[in-house]
């Protein structure tokens, strides 16, 4: 017997991974949460059918949205960080000592509630006394926070889903208005690959780029996201992710790593032709 | 007709039921429309889906004639009539604005009087342009701070009846744009009293029938005829409505007044659109309309918390002008961040792709409806918070709305037809205007055929378009010139 689960990137185009067994499936108030079994990648988080992360590609997403924002402020203790029910974020921001405060915005307790049973080792750092939990409305919970955090990561689901509002010009406002000063904002922008997503991306840059002074985009290879390919969003008032990336500092931690280094934290910076056209379009 | 009401079935739909079978029946159509099911017209058919122009027929024995309803549309007329409490109703495929003006023209005739409110909707004075009816304005009170037209005092009322004994009816808003209402079931009576029809425009006011805690409907007022927008809070299909009749008005005489000016080939689309949403309201009303209420109010807390904004609800009601608040409506007072509503309304499209129902001067109106969920309401007060954030300044310079009392000098029938000539705007001081010039939405008129142009109207005009207010009304569609009377 042949147990396939497809995601569809496009109409036309199906990514298919042979699942060994289906562990849990329930339709929560927002959306339907899966996990599956299989033998490629291991454990795998499905939400409304789309392919969140795999026990075997998440390093690679986790530890791109975290130390690359990291490695550049030289002072980040008081951490938003909106979505990743999973804990992948978390796992990541708990190895650095001198964040005192991450605040977790969740809007569905039951995705965090599945990852603990059936994803421990990504959501294993989610009792961390510094970690605090917010079952809420990213919007709404961001909209009452002023100059309060050093750093934000919008660890969301893509652009079409429940999530549509963490896309939006008033999210990235609201989020600009709860950072302090210097504070910096990471959020995952989706893949520049197929029209669909690639207009999406765009619209949500341009978004950025009309509510923070610095917004650049870096990018990373992960096998289960559509094409393969996947952008992330980096908004500052006042770090450049580039310039003010202290590599010394950020090698002394002696945090190690499987993908993230500081050398290839300054190549992802450097984009495609076909990518840098696109963003400077709607710039 | 009582006796038979006890029977009626709200689960049935009768004309999406017939709808339905003709779907089955696979006719062969030697009719009109001529695309026949779609199949000649296969580009439609592809951007609106099949199932859809397959419906989009003529009237036929199995699906009865809007012009005189024997069968399915009579059944669903009469299923109509008992949802919404009221002797008949009568499906319409004009728009309310057909509803409002089959009100007046049922009856009004030439030279006789009305007493209405200046704030009505466009559609009403256009009736009394058709019929030569005279208008009898009464001054709506206004909210200094807000700058918008409440209700009617139930003594204006009483001293418009005094003054002219021989009116035949009295109009009302229930509820205007914003969501206010007047004191309804007071002025039914006196209406009543004084020997005169109430009529009330209730394109606002759909749900006041099925939901609960909300401003009282019009046939449970009392009123004898209301015209009622299906398509806005009620979910039906844009241009669809009811008119509603009480004990007191011929139904027959009704029919043939809608009769003068409605297609005889009215829609099955927008026909079965009023019976499904007829249906889902009698059965499912009371929910949908306690959640929309319940987002509204939410909204209005969340909104009033970040400061700025005054989002307006129950704490209005005077008793009087306001005798009632509808609050399903989401209005919110945008001076006090430096901000006319007008252009809150153009950023929040612009900026954050958020469409409103509309902006005047000082305020914005978010609809709200069956189709709303709280996400979307998250995505509205947020994008408030952050235009306040970015734009706000010190309120100075900006124009509240003001209530422009209106001076009649001709009839608008009168006005309309007269020999006119066109002036630059600017030399129209003191000329009578033989046409309207209205902000639309909301659709109601800065000022109407028959009424002399003031400088307080004209310095109205130029500040609304320089805000951006999007204005109709006059045959210049830039406005630069109005045509007056000789």
């Amino acid at each position: 017997m042949e147990f396939w689960f497809s995601e569809f990137h496009t109409p036309d185009v199906k990514h298919s991974i042979r699942v060994k067994r289906h562990l849990f499936s329930v339709e929560s108030d927002y959306q339907q949460i899966d996990i599956f079994e299989t033998p490629e990648f291991g454990r795998m988080l499905v939400l409304d059918g789309n392919v969140m992360l795999t026990e075997r590609d998440e390093f690679i997403y986790d530890e791109m949205i975290t130390h690359v924002p990291m490695a550049v402020h030289p002072n980040a203790r008081d951490v938003l960080v909106i979505g990743a029910g999973d804990g992948g974020v978390v796992k990541e921001l708990t190895r650095y000592d001198k964040i005192e405060r991450i605040d977790l915005v969740e809007m569905d307790p039951q995705v965090l509630k599945a990852c603990r049973e059936f994803l421990p080792a990504n959501a294993c750092r989610l009792d961390d006394k510094r970690v605090h939990i917010y079952f809420e409305n990213a919007l709404k919970f961001i909209r009452r926070c002023e100059n309060e955090y050093d750093l934000i990561i919008v660890d969301s689901t893509d652009p079409f889903g429940p999530l549509e509002g963490l896309f939006t010009r008033e999210f990235y406002g609201n989020c600009h208005a709860a950072l302090k000063d210097d504070g910096i904002m990471v959020n995952q922008q989706g893949s520049p690959f197929y029209a669909h997503d690639a207009e999406a991306m765009q619209r949500s840059h341009m978004r950025i780029v009309h509510s923070f002074p610095i917004s650049r985009v870096y990018q990373a290879h992960i096998p289960t996201y559509a094409a393969g390919y996947w952008l992330f969003g980096f908004a500052s008032k006042k770090y450049h992710p580039i310039d003010d990336m202290n590599a010394e500092a950020w090698l002394a931690l002696g945090l190690r790593t499987r993908y993230y280094t500081t050398r290839l934290h300054k190549g992802a910076f450097y984009l495609p032709a076909f990518l840098e056209d696109a963003l400077r379009e709607v710039e | 007709m009582i006796q038979e009401n006890k029977k009626l079935d709200q689960k049935r739909a009768p004309i999406h039921e017939a709808l339905e079978r003709f779907r089955q029946m696979r006719v062969v159509p030697f009719d009109v429309p001529g695309h026949k099911h779609g199949k000649g017209n296969p580009e439609l058919t592809e951007f609106l889906g099949r199932r859809c122009v397959e419906v989009d027929v003529n009237s036929m024995k199995p699906l009865d004639n809007l012009c005189h309803p024997v069968s399915v549309i009579r059944e669903a007329e009469t299923l109509a009539a008992d949802a919404f409490g009221s002797k008949n109703a009568f499906l319409m495929v004009g728009g309310t604005t057909s509803s409002v003006q089959s009100m007046v023209l049922s009856t009004c005739k030439r030279k006789d009087e009305i007493i209405l409110p200046r704030n009505v909707h466009r559609s009403v004075i256009n009736a009394l342009v058709l019929c030569g009816a005279v208008p009898v304005y009464v001054n709506p009170e206004v909210d200094s701070r807000l700058g918008i037209s409440l209700g009617m005092k139930r003594e204006q009322v009483r001293k418009a009846i005094r003054e002219h004994p021989g009116a035949v009816a009295v109009l009302v808003n229930n509820p205007t744009y914003y969501g206010i209402c007047s004191d309804l079931r007071a002025i039914v009576d006196m209406a009543h009293e004084a020997g005169m029809l109430c009529l009330a425009d209730e394109a606002h006011g759909t749900h006041f029938y099925f939901g609960d805690n909300l401003p009282v409907s019009a046939m449970a007022a009392g009123a004898d005829m209301a015209a009622v927008s299906m398509h806005k809070s009620g979910g039906s299909l844009t241009q669809s409505s009811f008119l509603l009749t009480g004990p007191s008005i011929q139904a027959g005489y009704v029919r043939q007044i809608i009769n003068l000016t409605q297609t005889t080939s009215g829609s099955y689309l927008l026909m079965s659109s009023l019976d499904i949403s007829r249906r889902n309201l009698a059965l499912r009303g009371k929910e949908i309309f306690k959640h929309v209420s319940d987002m509204a109010e939410y909204a209005r807390g969340e909104i009033n918390a970040s400061g700025g904004y005054y989002a307006f609800g129950s704490e209005l009601i005077n008793n009087d002008s306001i005798f009632d608040f509808d609050k399903t409506k989401l209005s919110i007072h945008t001076l006090d961040i430096g901000l006319a509503g007008i252009e809150v309304y153009d950023i929040l499209r612009d900026e954050y792709d958020i469409q409103i129902e509309f902006g005047d001067l000082g305020n914005i109106l978010a609809y709200l409806s069956i189709g709303d969920r709280p996400q979307e309401v998250e995505r509205l007060v947020s994008a408030l918070s952050d235009i306040r954030r970015r734009h706000s300044t010190k309120a100075t310079g900006l124009m509240a709305q003001e209530y422009i009392d209106p001076q009649v000098v001709a009839t608008p029938q009168d006005a309309f037809y007269a020999e006119k000539v066109s002036l630059p705007l600017e030399d129209t001081l003191g000329r009578v205007c033989s046409e309207f010039v209205m902000c639309y939405p909301p659709g109601i008129p800065v000022i109407a055929p028959g009424e002399r142009i003031t400088k307080e109207i004209l310095d109205y005009i130029r500040y609304a378009k320089s805000k951006g207010c999007s204005m109709t009304g006059p045959e210049d569609p830039d406005i630069m010139h109005l045509n007056v009377l000789k």
